[in-house]
Parts: structure tokens; C-alpha cells; sequence
């Protein structure tokens, strides 16, 4: 296995998903022949207008939802609708309301067995790098919008595996709070060296944190650009304002409109 | 200090109300000069009270063994098939309508067979009782797992947290506001459910000393025994709210930051 890993450099692999959503009667097709590939290291951005099925693809990534067609693999192993160990972070920050921050954040590393003195001690070190120090035995909703979505980054971090599905962690937040964290982002990833598939509907967001974008299109979602953003890193907010910056946005918001 | 004093003032109408009621009604008593056994005056109940105290305590400890029991079984039974019934949708399809059927059968008919199956001992009570706490508890539960957003189980599962941390971290506490006002209800109903039993047949109990006294035109201790009955429903449905302050900790805090 460890020889397969080598030799594929890739953390994530779909090939040719498509899911429907079944309510009764009605059919609902939400994915259509969705194939991506995810590098070790890389940072990719799902890209695409609410409802087109990026939150139901995440949720295939992670084994959660079985698709009616394709296959998914991970770390060179087909986990096609099998729920994997992976740092998935869904919409919403659901962050439990009865567990304190601290209790939140040691959640994966109690699943995974540790000790719970140990499971502490691990996430107090942690908490200055996600600007939450001084906050452990708060609860959620003690804390503001910014820091509850540190905070489940934090725990999704805790998470033991090289694959980040981050689903829209900034898409709640106001929009200087959303820069900041943005910014964060990438430093912390600095340390952390995951994969990372991100899901938003903002093209700043996308280009700005990406190193791939994948754009859908409106239901069912099909790929219909894979754009790799090619800016130097590491990235300052300035680069925003940047003519290459800006030309793969003018590039992104024209396959959007052609694309509806 | 601050709260005392705040509860201290809205609990002041109702005692006044209570007050005056009982004012309007010694009044009404001795102006009309009523028989008391046909009606006896608060300070006659007051006094039977007092004579009564020690036979009262007596009746009260076999009602209260018959609640503690018959609360227990209820609680115990409703929580087991709330848990089926979430888990197995087609249970809760078939067993929901007959819940809803069993609550509208007036139980003090069906009394008399408990006896015929039970016997006459504490047994037949307990059930009595059961059966009238059953109802809410049940549905609060049940309603409560249908409120688990399915999103907090993913997030667990991809963690690889087995079903019994599931259980214990994310629906045992998303149920238990809905657990706690289902016990309200069903801890208020229980003393009354153990009198129905005990006016059947019993040798101890509250509904015993009621109908004795009742059948003796002693209705001063008919009332006495009424106002034990009141003041233990009282108690229960407090302790209740106690317990699920105790057990609620994350309920006491006060957000530091306003909701965005
Ligand atoms: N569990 C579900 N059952 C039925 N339809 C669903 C379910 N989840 C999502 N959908 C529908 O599928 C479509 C895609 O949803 P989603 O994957 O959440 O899109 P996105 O994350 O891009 O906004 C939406 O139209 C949504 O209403
Ligand atoms: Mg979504």
C-alpha cells in the first residue's frame, strides 16, 4: 500500500461521479460526470453557484453519500460510499453547543482513542494558532462568528489525515472577518501541510487561496473549467488588486455567465 | 442577590392571587355559615393538616414509592423505544399512531383489569402510573431524535467515533431539553396517577386516606390530603427544573458576543 502511495501522488481521485437525490417522486440530479483530481499538498477550490451540488460532493469525497455512478479513491484505495477518516468541515460550523471549545476541539482526538488529559494538553497547544487562547472553557455561542469557525477548523485539523474538505468555513462571516481569516488560512496551512479541497461561492475567495479552481456549473453540477492559479507564494491581501489576479477573475466570472 | 430579589417580585402576584382566593373563601365559609362537610373553610384543611400530619407523611411515603417506581419504568421504557423508533423508520411509522391512540384511552377504566392482572399490591399502581407518564415522555423523546441534525452524526462519523460516542455526544444532549420538559409533564401527572391506583384498592397511600375520609364526611381531611397531593406534584415538577439545570450547564451561560 505504502508503495502505491508513492507512486501516486495523489491524496484524492474522482472519477465520473454522478448522484441524484431521490425525494419520493421526484428525481433531483444533482451531479453529472464529475472527475477531479487532488495533488499532494495542493490547495483546490470548488467553485460554483448555491445548489449545484458542491456541499453533495464533499459528502461523496468523504464516503457519506454513496453516487449513483463513479468512483472515489483515496490515497490510491477506492472508498467509493465508505465514510473515511478525512478533515471534513461541513457548512455550517456545528460546533456542539453542550461541549465547551476545548471539549469541541478534543472530539476527533477521543474518537481516535487518546486519553482525555492528553486529548486537552494537545489542543491547549494548539489554541494560540487559532487566535483562541484564553477561551478553552468557553462555550460556542460565547464566542463570535470568527472564532467558532476557528474553532472548528481546529478541530477538523485534529482530524489524523492528509485531506482538508472544507465546506464554505467562511461563507457566514462579514466580510472583514472573512479576509482575516483567509489570510490566516494560508499561514496555518503553512504549518500543517494538508491537501485541501475548498468549497465557496466567491471567485476572490477561490482565486486567492487556490492553487486549482474547479468551476460547476448551476444543477446538476458539471465541471466546466479547471483553471490553475498560478500566483506566487505566500500570498499577501495586496495581490487581490494585481493584473494576473484580476485577469483570472474577469477568466472565472465569463465561464460562469456562459456557462448558466 | 439581584436575581432572588427579581424572582422574589414576579413570583408576588401569584402568591397574592393564591392569598386572596383563600381569603374570598374562609370568608365565604363562615358569612354563609356552610356545613363543613360539605365545604370545610382553609383553617379547618390548615388544622387536619396538623392532626394529621404523621398518618399523612405515612400515605404519602407509599404514593411517593409507587411515583419513584412508576416514573422510573416510564422513563426507562419510553427512552428504549424512542431510540428504536428513530433508528428504525418503519417502527416509528407503525408504532406512532398506536401511541397517540393509547393516550386517548381514559386509563381510569381501565384501572379495574390492572387489578385483575396485577394484583392488588404496589404492582397495579406502578402501572397506573407508568402508563400516565409514558405518553409524554415518549413523544418529547421521539420528537427530540427527529430534531438531531443528521449533519452533527456525518461530522462524528467521519471522526470514526463508534454509535455509542454518537449516542453520548450528539444526541444524548440534543435530546434532553425535549427529555426534560417530557419528565415536567410526566412527573406533575405522576402523583395522580399513583391516587387513581390507590382509590382502587389499596391498604396505604394518599388516594386511600382520601377516600376514607371522604366516606366518613371528613372532607376537611379529603382536602388535607389534596393539598399533600398539590404540594408533591409541586415538588416533582421543581425538581425536575432543577435537574435539568444540573444537567444542562451549557444552558447557564451568558453569550458574550451578540448573535451576528
Ligand atoms: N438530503 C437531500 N435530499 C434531497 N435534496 C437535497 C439534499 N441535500 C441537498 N439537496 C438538494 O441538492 C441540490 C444540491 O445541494 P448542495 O449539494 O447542498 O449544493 P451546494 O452546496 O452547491 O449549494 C440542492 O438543490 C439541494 O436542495
Ligand atoms: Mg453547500
Amino acid at each position: 500500500m505504502e508503495e502505491k502511495m508513492e507512486r501516486n501522488n495523489e491524496v484524492l481521485i474522482l472519477e465520473n461521479i454522478s448522484a441524484t437525490y431521490d425525494s419520493g417522486e421526484a428525481r433531483l440530479p444533482v451531479l453529472k460526470d464529475i472527475s477531479l483530481r487532488l495533488k499532494k499538498g495542493e490547495f483546490a477550490a470548488l467553485l460554483g453557484p448555491s445548489g449545484s451540488g458542491k456541499s453533495t460532493l464533499l459528502k461523496i469525497a468523504a464516503g457519506l453519500i454513496r453516487p449513483d455512478r463513479g468512483r472515489v479513491l483515496l490515497n490510491g484505495q477506492e472508498s467509493t460510499g465508505r465514510v473515511q477518516k478525512v478533515g471534513y468541515m461541513p457548512q455550517q460550523d456545528l460546533l456542539f453547543p453542550w461541549k465547551t471549545l476545548l471539549e469541541n476541539a478534543a472530539l476527533p482526538l477521543l474518537a481516535a482513542g487518546m486519553a482525555k488529559k492528553e486529548a486537552s494538553s494537545r489542543v491547549r497547544e494548539l489554541l494560540p494558532i487559532f487566535g483562541l487562547e484564553g477561551f478553552a472553557r468557553y462555550y460556542p455561542h460565547q464566542l463570535s462568528g470568527g472564532m467558532r469557525q476557528r474553532a472548528a477548523l481546529l478541530r477538523t485539523v485534529l482530524i489524523e489525515s492528509s485531506l482538508l474538505l472544507l465546506d464554505e468555513p467562511f461563507a457566514a462571516l462579514d466580510a472583514i472577518t472573512r479576509e482575516n481569516l483567509q489570510e490566516w488560512l494560508l499561514s496555518v496551512l503553512e504549518r500543517f501541510h494538508r491537501s485541501v479541497l475548498f468549497v465557496t461561492h466567491s471567485i476572490d475567495e477561490a482565486i486567492y487561496l487556490a492553487d486549482r479552481v474547479y468551476l460547476i456549473s448551476e444543477r446538476p453540477g458539471r465541471i466546466v473549467l479547471e483553471q490553475p492559479i498560478e500566483l506566487p507564494r505566500p500570498r499577501s491581501r495586496g495581490i487581490i488588486t494585481t493584473a494576473p489576479f484580476l485577469s483570472y477573475k474577469a477568466l472565472l466570472m465569463k465561464s460562469l455567465q456562459s456557462k448558466d | 442577590m439581584k436575581k432572588w430579589a427579581n424572582t422574589a417580585k414576579r413570583s408576588l402576584p401569584g402568591a397574592l392571587a393564591v392569598l386572596a382566593v383563600l381569603l374570598l373563601w374562609e370568608a365565604l365559609c363562615r358569612v354563609a355559615d356552610v356545613a363543613v362537610s360539605k365545604l370545610p373553610p382553609p383553617s379547618a384543611v390548615i388544622l387536619s393538616l396538623y392532626h394529621n400530619a404523621s398518618l399523612l407523611a405515612e400515605h404519602s411515603r407509599a404514593t411517593l414509592a409507587a411515583v419513584a417506581a412508576g416514573l422510573s419504568l416510564s422513563v426507562l421504557v419510553a427512552l428504549a423505544l424512542a431510540v428504536f423508533m428513530d433508528r428504525h423508520s418503519w417502527l416509528k411509522q407503525a408504532l406512532y399512531p398506536l401511541l397517540i391512540i393509547s393516550q386517548t384511552i381514559p386509563i381510569i377504566a381501565l384501572a379495574p383489569l390492572f387489578l385483575i392482572w396485577f394484583g392488588l399490591g404496589l404492582t397495579s399502581k406502578i402501572v397506573v402510573v407508568a402508563l400516565v407518564c409514558f405518553f409524554p415522555m415518549a413523544i418529547n423523546l421521539v420528537e427530540g431524535l427527529e430534531q438531531v441534525d443528521p449533519e452533527t452524526i456525518n461530522l462524528l462519523k467521519v471522526m470514526q467515533a463508534g454509535p455509542a460516542m454518537i449516542f453520548r455526544s450528539a444526541q444524548l444532549p440534543a435530546v434532553l431539553p425535549y427529555f426534560f420538559s417530557g419528565l415536567k409533564i410526566a412527573a406533575t401527572y405522576s402523583v395522580m396517577g399513583a391516587v387513581i391506583g390507590e382509590w382502587l384498592a389499596a391498604r396505604w397511600g394518599l388516594g386511600v386516606f382520601m377516600l376514607r375520609s371522604m366516606r366518613s364526611y371528613q372532607t376537611a381531611n379529603t382536602f388535607a390530603a389534596i393539598l399533600v397531593v398539590v404540594v408533591l406534584s409541586l415538588l416533582l415538577f421543581k425538581l425536575t427544573e432543577l435537574a435539568a439545570w444540573l444537567a444542562m450547564p451549557w444552558h447557564r451561560h451568558k453569550s458574550v458576543y451578540p448573535e451576528e
